[in-house]
């Protein structure tokens, strides 16, 4: 073993405090490092924290920016999401192949670049896009890339990527990238002029019961899509027992086709920073974690500094604007490509620096969740709404939106429109209005709350979007008349199929079977019994599944059959000759064939 | 306070004891609940969801969830069934599970479940997937072909043996049992009389020159279906 590799390994580790639970940060590190996770670095990395090698190996092969096998210096990770594919992604994949001269999944032969593809990274409105190590480069073309390989062949150091800066902070010299915000619509409540620090001002004026039952009376509710109500989640945890308590801010924005979260972390953070902090006086917390997905680490930097001067102002820290007794403080950790860990237990083992396998409930993490502390795990856009109800009180929220909807939702609109962005609503809007807004009249189907919601046709425009309606944690997506909607199934369905953590059988197996039944019907050789097949499946998926995600997998496939059977109707046909339409005699018969270097005397067709 | 809950399985009252869950409180009571993944001597595990059961409507696996007083626990319905076959089915074509000439078969959890819930050959295709199968061991092979991913040697090395042997690698339909070495069984501390080298449900741990000791035909559910021992504990 190198002497370099060990010393640096060491130091890695101890720099973690030698600690188990910080396997993600110690990983992480030791991949940006060398490359890799190596078998000798992950006997090290076992050696240092005191655990099985093998802990270290499952952890290591369950993130997609982690691996075993070296990685090129540069890593281009293209997004391969459905709305990439509608924007052009086909011509741009093969461009970095002809640039590279490698595939997908390969590095070049001098070790220096690797070309993967990624799921959704939350740059659906100006796709298609991908991540070069932590630079993100948008609205890429066959022109775009030609520049972009020849410049990093220059230097091999993607941060020299030259490329106009976007707007806001993503022109801040800690971010310096070229995403844009896209903010298309502001509301009352997220993207409005709102007074700094007035709400945790107000909050600790307060005692912690009385802040839950503002959060309560302004009948705020999850915003990543369950709906559960905050106020309610808030009060299990503060009278949870357990000495130490946690909130965690949910920021693996995730999702296809989600991106607002995206635009709060870059423009919004003080307000989502504030949000965490009342949340921690309310629950009796001392910590607070931002989950974030490794997707949005070129906007880390950034989230530190204002953290930092958080710090400095005694907004963070001990006794708080002068609070006797309220401590508290937020860190960051970084995820490492994997959708699942937006699944809220998911996110404690992650943090917990363990696979990410979502975890048996009950317990409830509320009761018992991050370390087996009581824990409460808030989205972005929710922990922001509750800055501003603090800030303007519980009746102002309470009178926007509907009764049981109350505020606005933030929704990222992408797809076949004309103006994709983020968007603040009240709820209750319909999905007419949205679509007038946005530039698509000719919508043959909207997908609403990303794959794990719903796709539905024009027949349901006149719905609204809201939690007992059409839920949604932001993403909408937008289909022309020219989209195959069993083509777009198909595409959702291998995202489920690549990111089910594989823990329970339904979800790991399932959704295979599903986009092979799928496939079956894309190539022509779909039976109408084949539809029902998919029903029966989908159904005993979503009763079986242990987590969310399992639950909802299969919404893709049952959806479009419920909104669209008349595409699926006529994509399959009733056998007549008795055979396996799948079953391919010659085929079948090639390698015989080939061995006895004679063609069949019966199957000459 | 009594620490006795009273609740209902398909239209029959069970008693259990607070902190039991349905899964233990029906063994109790002797009434089977088709599971695979759990073991009574090892945390459950939760992974292959044939034990759901609709607890007031709602589905929950029954190794996982603790009674409560009065709910209702629906568990031998049609309706269920179909989905437990589903799963069982899922099991038999994710792998490659060839019965007959399975030194497991006669004593194998995964082909007692299939038959007693009436299943000859799995309705989805096959995936025909490449596995791995380890001799290296002196005592013990192991063959992934036939890993159901139960987790049960996991955390009987983990919990019982204290020594980590067995850990899962790996996501989505890749996901697979792996040895706390570099590549090999043999480099582990396993041993033949560690709890992990007896607990697996099928033919993916086995032990060594003890394949044929019971004949066919005289194996644990050749004489009565999986569960019967189970259900002869009803009063």
């Amino acid at each position: 073993m190198s002497e370099n590799l060990q010393a640096e390994i060491k130091e890695i580790c101890q720099s973690c405090g030698n600690d188990r639970t910080r396997m993600m940060d110690i990983v992480r590190a030791v991949q940006q490092r060398f490359g890799r996770v190596s078998d000798e670095a992950m006997n090290l990395i076992a050696k240092c924290v005191n655990c099985h090698r093998a802990e270290v190996e499952g952890v290591v092969s369950f993130y997609a920016f982690l691996s075993k096998k070296p990685k090129g210096n540069v890593v281009i990770r293209l997004c391969n999401d459905v709305i990439d594919k509608m924007q052009g992604l086909d011509a741009v994949a093969q461009e970095f192949k002809k640039q590279l001269n490698i595939d997908f999944g390969q590095t070049t032969p001098d070790g220096k670049i690797t070309l993967e593809y990624t799921p959704c990274i939350g740059m659906c409105d100006q796709s298609p896009a991908a991540i070069i190590n932590d630079e993100v480069i948008t609205y890429l073309s066959t022109d775009k890339v030609k520049e972009i390989i020849a410049d990093i062949k220059k230097h091999y150091d993607p941060s020299k990527l030259k490329h106009r800066l976007g707007d806001g902070n993503n022109a801040n010299e800690l971010v310096h990238s070229c995403v844009h915000n896209g903010i298309r619509k502001k509301g009352p409540v997220i993207f409005a002029n709102y007074k700094h620090e007035a709400g945790l001002k107000n909050a600790l004026a307060m005692s912690p019961v009385e802040v839950i039952n503002e959060v309560k009376t302004a009948r705020l509710r999850g915003r990543g899509g369950a709906g559960f109500p905050a106020g309610m989640k808030w009060q299990f945890t503060r009278a949870a027992e357990g000495g130490k308590k946690f909130i965690v801010c949910n920021a693996d924005e995730g999702e296809p086709g989600t991106f607002k979260d995206r635009v709060i972390l870059t423009e919004l953070a003080d307000m989502l920073f504030e949000g965490m902090t009342i949340a921690g006086y309310a629950i009796g917390a001392e910590n607070g974690i931002l989950y974030l997905r490794a997707e949005y680490n070129y906007l880390r930097k950034l989230l530190e500094k204002i953290l930092q001067e958080r710090r400095d102002k005694n907004l963070l820290g001990k006794n708080i604007f002068g609070k006797k007794g309220f401590n508290f403080d937020i860190t960051i950790q970084m995820g490492a490509g994997a959708y699942i860990c937006g699944e809220e237990t998911a996110l404690i083992s992650s943090c917990e620096g363990l696979r990410g396998d979502p975890k048996t409930r009950p317990p409830f993490p509320a009761q018992k969740g991050y370390l087996g502390c009581p824990t409460v795990i808030n989205n972005v856009e929710t922990l922001c709404c509750v800055t501003r109800i603090l800030e303007m009180g519980a009746a102002w929220f309470a009178e926007i939106g509907s009764p049981g909807n109350t505020g606005t939702k933030l929704l990222s609109i992408a797809g076949d429109c004309k103006l994709p962005g983020v968007y603040e609503f009240p709820f209750g809007i319909k999905v007419n209005d949205m679509l007038k807004d946005v530039g698509a009249d000719d919508a043959q189907a909207v997908l609403i709350g990303g794959p794990s919601g719903q796709i539905i046709g024009p027949n349901d425009y006149n719905r609204t979007i809201s939690y007992d309606d059409l839920a949604t944690g932001g993403a909408v997506v937008v289909f022309g008349p020219e989209r195959d909607m069993i083509e777009i199934a198909a595409q959702y369905m291998e995202f489920f199929v690549e990111e089910s953590c594989g823990y329970c059988t339904p979800c790991r197996v399932g959704n295979v079977l599903l986009k092979k039944y799928l496939d079956k019907i894309l190539t022509g050789k779909g039976e109408p019994e084949d539809l029902d097949m998919l029903k029966q499946l989908g159904e005993s998926i979503k009763i079986t599944s242990r987590c969310g995600m399992g639950q909802t997998s299969p919404n893709p496939v049952l959806t479009t059959l419920k909104n669209f059977p008349k595409i699926y109707d006529s994509k399959v046909k009733k056998v007549t000759d008795g055979l396996q339409p799948t079953f391919d005699i010659r085929k079948a018969l090639a390698d015989a064939e080939s061995i006895a270097h004679r063609n069949s005397v019966i199957f000459t067709k | 306070m009594s620490d006795q809950i009273t609740f209902t399985i398909d239209d029959i009252e069970v008693k259990g004891k607070a902190g039991q869950t349905i899964l233990q409180a029906a063994d109790e009571a002797g009434i089977y609940i088709p599971r695979l993944c759990y073991h009574p001597e090892l945390a459950p595990h939760g992974s292959c969801r044939v034990c759901t059961v609709l607890v007031n409507g709602k589905p929950q696996t029954a190794c996982t969830q603790p009674i409560t007083e009065g709910i209702t626990v629906e568990n031998d319905t049609e309706e269920l069934k179909e989905h437990r076959r589903n799963l069982i089915d899922m099991f038999f074509i994710e792998g490659n599970h060839f019965c007959m000439f399975c030194e497991k078969s006669g004593n194998c959890e995964l082909q007692a479940v299939a038959y007693r819930l009436g299943i000859l050959s799995p309705k989805y295709p096959y995936l025909f997937p490449k596995k791995d199968v380890d001799s290296t061991h002196p005592d013990i092979f192991l063959d992934l072909n036939r890993c159901i991913l139960c987790g049960r040697c996991v955390e009987a090395s983990r919990d019982v043996d204290g020594k980590g042997v067995f850990e899962f690698a790996g996501r989505s339909i890749e996901k697979k049992i792996m040895v706390n070495a570099d590549k090999y069984l043999k480099d582990t501390n396993l041993a033949v009389t560690d709890k992990a080298a007896d607990v697996c449900p099928v033919g993916t741990i086995n032990k060594k020159r003890t394949a044929f000791a019971v004949p066919i035909g005289k194996r644990l559910y050749d004489k009565k279906p999986i569960g019967s021992e189970i259900e002869e504990r009803k009063k």
